[in-house]
């Protein structure tokens, strides 16, 4: 038997049920406080990893700047709404670039999501007293505020290549940036409860990314497609990454899209309503797949 | 059974897939009770644990904390509890105090009053000096005893160790459990601890053997061989018997 040799000197009394029978508290004030705690460590933890910060400006930057110069003089963008005149090729790019950054950012924090299941502090997460719903909307909320600060440290930048936004526009797509944040979050959220293991997550960036990004109205207009194949472009508007893109676009100009602000909020509710089933102990993945080495099939 | 057990799981069940992990699994840890929890590995200790922490709802039977059904009362069961899991669950990037004060968020704990709590839980495990520095930098004994302190953090009267000295050195493991042996004694706290070193246990202690998601043993621990057996012998000879369910 072990012969206990650390003994603390005296001190306060952790439990001290006398003083208060708890210190935590269970109603909309502690709601609160959970989830400013949760936001607080996502922010923490993504100011700690300046890397992640740069590489996500760099992607776009490098669209913008080699990509999009390249195709200056190929693809030029007739008239078409939000824009009045023709546009440069450069121009039409922009909010698709900073729509994408959020889109990276999404998958980011389900991999992150993946991660923390794989290394035991989603557990912690989860035994939180407070509801699973407030706990993943915490994690999703999170992501959106850092994703926000990524897309207008892009627009920062790419504000010196001629992108003619109107500065009314910076203000006007502030919602529209957090309406598509949510979205692609809310999607990385159910992602991360498929995805098993970490490794797997190579195919999220295959199946998902790629796809979202490449058939969707960021990098040309849908009419475009539309000449070259009826099926592409009925798939680009089926994508919902392009009515994000197109909230965003006719945002920044000042404009406000319906169709595609409708169908950011529907996806949005639909992704997170899976995504609140699937961490539920009952029904989800934590039950299938979280099961402890050894005692797993 | 008492009718204010800390803990109470009682006929609970749980499968993945075809194979059943728990079966039937019931017991009590009593109010200011230190109660080991002894099985091989794969016994089902995790999964008992994940249930009680309902990371899984329990397929068949029920668990309550203090009273409180974790199926019809999950936040007033789970505020009662505190748990040290098996794997480290702290952020290295972040700080000590960073580290607990989140956890004292997810229960609701406003900050004031956290920095407050942070600074009565390191000197309790004895590392007050090492509040603002990061996890990365503190040794696996250490980082045990900070996990121990955010497992305390919201008063929890039911603390939940699984396997809490796994990886450690002597000392180290040796302090980890007078840390929480002192708990039980001087305030009362109830500790369920799953273990298989038997070192860690005491004659009095509750002890609880599972195998194969079945509890085969229970009993003062200093009376689960026969006379004059040592408990790990005892041990090995009860998870070595066929088909042994204890009555």
């Amino acid at each position: 038997m072990t012969a206990p040799t650390h003994v603390s000197t005296p001190v306060a009394p952790v439990i001290d049920r006398a003083a208060s029978a708890r210190i935590g508290r269970l109603d909309s004030v502690g709601y609160l406080i959970c989830l400013g705690g949760i936001v607080r460590r996502e922010l923490l933890r993504f100011f700690n990893q300046k890397e992640r910060f740069f590489s996500a400006l760099v992607r776009p930057l490098v669209w913008l700047f080699i990509f999009a110069a390249g195709f200056r003089n190929t693809l030029g963008v007739s008239i078409e709404p939000p824009y009045q005149t023709y546009v440069l090729y450069e121009v039409y790019v922009v909010p698709g670039l900073a729509v994408m950054i959020q889109l990276f950012n999404g998958m980011q924090s389900s991999l992150s999501m993946v991660y923390d299941r794989e290394v035991g502090s989603m557990k912690v997460l989860l035994t939180s007293p407070y509801p699973r719903w407030l706990l993943l909307l915490a994690k999703l909320i999170a992501g959106v505020a850092v994703s926000v600060v990524q897309a207008y440290a892009f627009l920062a930048v790419a504000y010196f290549w001629e992108t003619d936004i109107p500065p009314l526009g910076y203000l006007t797509a502030l919602p529209a940036f957090l309406a598509s944040g949510l979205m692609l979050g809310a999607i990385g959220l159910f992602l991360s409860s498929l995805v098993r293991q970490l490794e797997n997550f190579a195919s999220v960036m295959n199946f998902v990314i790629f796809p979202m990004f490449f058939a969707s109205s960021a990098l040309y207009p849908l009419w475009r497609i539309r000449e070259s194949s009826e099926t592409l472009y009925w798939i680009c508007e089926l994508n919902p990454f392009s009515h994000a893109v197109q909230l965003v676009r006719f945002a920044l100009y000042v404009q406000f899209e319906p169709v595609a602000c409708a169908v950011v909020v529907g996806v949005t509710l639909a992704f997170f309503g899976m995504a609140v089933v699937a961490y539920d102990p009952g029904r989800g993945i934590m039950a299938r797949r979280g099961g402890p080495a050894g005692e797993t099939p | 059974m008492s009718a204010e057990a800390a803990l109470r799981v009682e006929q609970v069940g749980h499968r993945f897939g075809t194979r059943a992990a728990l079966d039937d699994v019931s017991l009590d840890v009593g109010r200011g009770r230190f109660a080991a929890l002894l099985g091989p590995n794969g016994a089902g200790k995790t999964t008992l644990f994940s249930v009680i922490t309902r990371l899984y709802n329990n397929q068949t039977g029920r668990v309550s904390i203090f009273g409180h059904a974790l199926d019809r009362e999950p936040s007033r069961a789970l505020a009662r509890l505190g748990v040290v899991f098996q794997a480290r669950t702290l952020d290295t990037d972040l700080t000590v105090e960073q580290n607990l004060l989140y956890h004292a968020s997810l229960h609701g704990i406003a900050r004031s009053a956290g920095k407050e709590r942070v600074g009565v839980l390191l000197d309790r495990v004895g590392l007050a000096d090492r509040r603002h520095d990061k996890v990365r930098t503190l040794s696996g004994g250490q980082s045990r005893r900070i996990e121990i302190a955010r497992s305390l953090i919201h008063r929890p009267d039911l603390l939940l160790l699984d396997e809490p000295t796994v990886g450690l050195d002597l000392e180290s493991r040796a302090d980890i459990v007078a840390i929480v042996r002192a708990l039980v004694r001087e305030e009362g706290l109830s500790v369920l601890w799953a273990t298989h070193i038997f070192e860690e246990i005491s004659p009095d202690d509750d002890a609880i053997v599972l195998h194969r998601g079945r509890i085969v043993a229970r009993g003062r621990a200093g009376d689960i061989g026969a006379p004059g057996e040592a408990l790990a012998d005892a041990f090995r000879r009860i998870v070595a018997e066929p088909g042994r369910v204890a009555a």
